[in-house]
């Protein structure tokens, strides 16, 4: 059963270039209790698709041009500003990258996750400040009621992550959106953060949408996986499947050109030529012909559309073996 | 083509940066103990990485291994000048054979120069080339990291991440070098592009026989490219050892839990795995612990480990280690 779900969705911005495309025709659907992630590398879209799901682009310069977003029974694309502030944070909350510039330098920490509980659980203070002990406690920061009324800058990078964690499940939300939780982070902090996202699925039951670059933590974390290029989807599948049998070059080409610590290294890592997709136009075709080894002349000339490629295996390709 | 000899030696290098308090009188509230006494050696033509996370000191370690911070205490060598007593005129000479090549693409060039300036400037300081011979030497640098040399006229801001990390190498190579201290310079690109600049710099290590001290917090990325690998935290060198041996058969708790904590792109691998977690967070190395430095966070420490400081001894051929339980 899906909980979110979302169909056709573009987003553009309008700029003194012209148009970017920055979502370009996205769907997929997100099933309860199940964590997907999403892939690809800066321009892909993956973070406007989800900023676009809580209608948090920007606008102008963005604008979300169509689509749909079902959520509960209903299209919040149609919602106004305020029907979506009773979405946010409560029935889908989101964590964002970089801890230090998402909280706010001026507020405590007590200030920050009691408001979110004040506003959406109608709490009093009190109440409100009792939770937020509770909450950091479960996040797993040692001594709770000392850091209730610290700043964000009094605590270190994996605290404040951990602080933005328990404003993001605060109301125990059906779906949380992680945008590069643990990118900002070294990695024996992310290892720690991805233990306790794991213990609080578990707890919790709810569903994830985790964006990333970074596949070995996909490998890790993810059910299903949603590989993005230049504003599209490029190929989805389950977590094992798509590892086992990436079937889109792009995906095989992100794959090889890991530097990997459990394979011995070869001479030279594989590196995919080119460079990064331009957004502005639209270029005819698949957005990753310019740069793919096995692009035909159809690839430049016409999109190709996600074609199924064994269960729940979708792949857009026009020379990729199905 | 590592060979045995030696091209930098540094021998208990301490950095430490004063902290003071107070507008006026800027008394001194103690220090910052960002490279704390280490001695490692750098071969002809290997690549030794050096891994830590943030705040460890890497950084500084490379930056005063070329002198950009005069070090606090300890020497460093190249083909056995001592640099740290050097006169600044003559350093400056010796710095032609010794190059950086940053993270951050997008801020070490400087935006109101052309990238061919940029390349070129080099060879106008130390006074190299001028005129057309000049613009040959820059146009065959440009080829050389793969960059079109039509584009000399262009500004960054024209280019993509990996090319200007290219422009950056190619200024880095621009006087013919023979050691570069590479600061993370793979980490902020996108990973398709990474390795692109990762092959970039093996083929040239290759061609132009050059030795690098490349820093980074990826170990992944350590692994592929290095020869030894040297692991830092808090300030001091934990492990050093030949990268088959580091990464096989790591010796110290630091490595091991750092090694444990990488994220590998293969799902059953994932699922099976074991995980060492480190609790909390590191100290600051204004008060480091005061016996071994990883005490606070080590699953493994006994009483000894909180009272004295591990000696830095081999373990094996080779094979380096500061731990008292390893």
């Amino acid at each position: 059963m899906s909980v979110l779900e979302v169909k056709g969705l573009k987003t553009q911005f309008h700029t003194r270039e012209g148009v970017v495309r920055a979502v370009d025709d996205v769907s997929f659907e997100l099933d309860q209790g199940e964590t997907l992630a999403i892939v690809g590398e800066s321009g892909s879209g993956k973070s406007c698709t989800v900023l676009s799901v809580l209608q948090l682009v920007q606008r102008p310069p963005g604008r979300i041009v169509a689509g749909e977003v079902r959520y509960g029974g209903r299209n919040l694309l149609e919602l106004s500003e305020r029907e979506m502030r009773a979405v946010r944070g409560k029935s889908i909350s989101m964590i964002l990258q970089d801890p230090m510039t998402s909280l706010n330098p001026l507020l405590t920490v007590a200030t920050q996750i009691g408001e979110v509980l004040q506003v959406h659980m109608g709490l009093d203070k009190r109440q409100a400040r009792r939770r937020t002990t509770e909450l950091l406690r479960m996040v797993g920061i040692p001594e709770p009621e000392m850091r209730l009324d610290d700043y964000p800058h009094q605590l270190s990078g994996g605290m404040r992550q951990r602080v933005m964690i328990g404003i993001g499940l605060a109301c125990s939300p059906n779906v949380l959106i992680a945008d590069e939780p643990t990118t900002a982070l070294d990695v024996t902090i992310q290892a720690q953060i991805i233990d306790l996202i794991k213990r609080l699925r578990n707890e919790f039951g709810m569903s994830i949408i985790w964006i990333t670059h970074d596949l070995g933590v996909v490998a890790g974390l993810a059910d299903r996986v949603m590989v993005m290029y230049a504003g599209q989807v490029v190929e989805v599948a389950p977590v094992e499947q798509l590892f086992r049998e990436p079937r889109h070059p792009y995906t095989i080409g992100l794959l090889n050109c890991l530097p990997r610590l459990d394979i011995d290294r070869a001479e030279k890592l594989t590196a995919i030529e080119g460079l990064p997709p331009v957004l502005i136009g639209r270029p005819a075709g698949c957005p990753f012909s310019p740069r793919c080894p096995q692009a035909v002349e159809k690839c430049s000339k016409q999109r190709p559309d996600l074609k199924p490629a064994g269960p729940g295996h979708r792949v857009a390709c026009w020379a990729a073996r199905l | 083509m590592t060979s045995d000899e030696v091209l930098i030696s540094v021998r208990n290098l301490k950095m430490h940066f004063p902290v003071h308090q107070g507008a006026i009188f800027q008394r001194s509230r103690g220090r910052i103990r960002a490279v704390d006494g280490i001695s490692l050696d750098i071969r002809k033509g290997e690549t030794l990485g050096l891994v830590g996370e943030s705040g460890c000191g890497k950084s500084t370690l490379g930056r005063a291994i070329l002198q950009m911070h005069r070090p606090t205490a300890g020497e460093v060598y190249f083909r056995d000048m001592n640099l740290t007593s050097m006169q600044r005129n003559r350093l400056r000479r010796m710095r032609r054979h010794m190059q950086m090549i940053f993270q951050d693409p997008y801020a070490s060039l400087n935006p109101r120069m052309t990238v061919g300036d940029i390349v070129a400037e080099p060879l106008i300081v130390h006074n190299i080339s001028g005129g057309r011979k000049r613009r040959e030497q820059v146009q065959t640098l440009f080829e050389l990291v793969g960059l079109n040399p039509v584009f000399v006229n262009r500004y960054p801001h024209e280019f993509s991440g990996g090319q200007r990390q290219r422009v950056c190498v190619a200024r880095a190579l621009a006087l013919n070098p023979d050691f570069i201290v590479c600061d993370e310079a793979v980490a902020a690109l996108d990973v398709s592009i990474q390795a692109q600049i990762i092959n970039l710099l093996m083929e040239l290590q290759a061609k132009l026989n050059l030795t690098y001290l490349f820093i980074a917090h990826d170990l992944s990325v350590v692994r592929h490219i290095s020869d030894r690998v040297a692991v830092m935290y808090l300030g001091k060198i934990v492990e050093l050892a030949s990268r088959q041996d580091l990464y096989a058969n790591p010796r110290h708790p630091y490595t091991r839990i750092l090694l444990s904590s990488i994220p590998v792109p293969n799902p059953q691998y994932e699922k099976k795995r074991r995980r060492e977690l480190l609790a909390g967070d590191p100290p600051s190395p204004a008060s480091p612990p005061k016996g071994c430095n990883l005490s606070t966070r080590c699953p493994l420490a006994t009483a000894e480990c909180y009272k004295h400081e591990p000696e830095f001894r081999e373990m094996g051929r080779g094979h380096w280690a500061a731990c008292f339980r390893a």
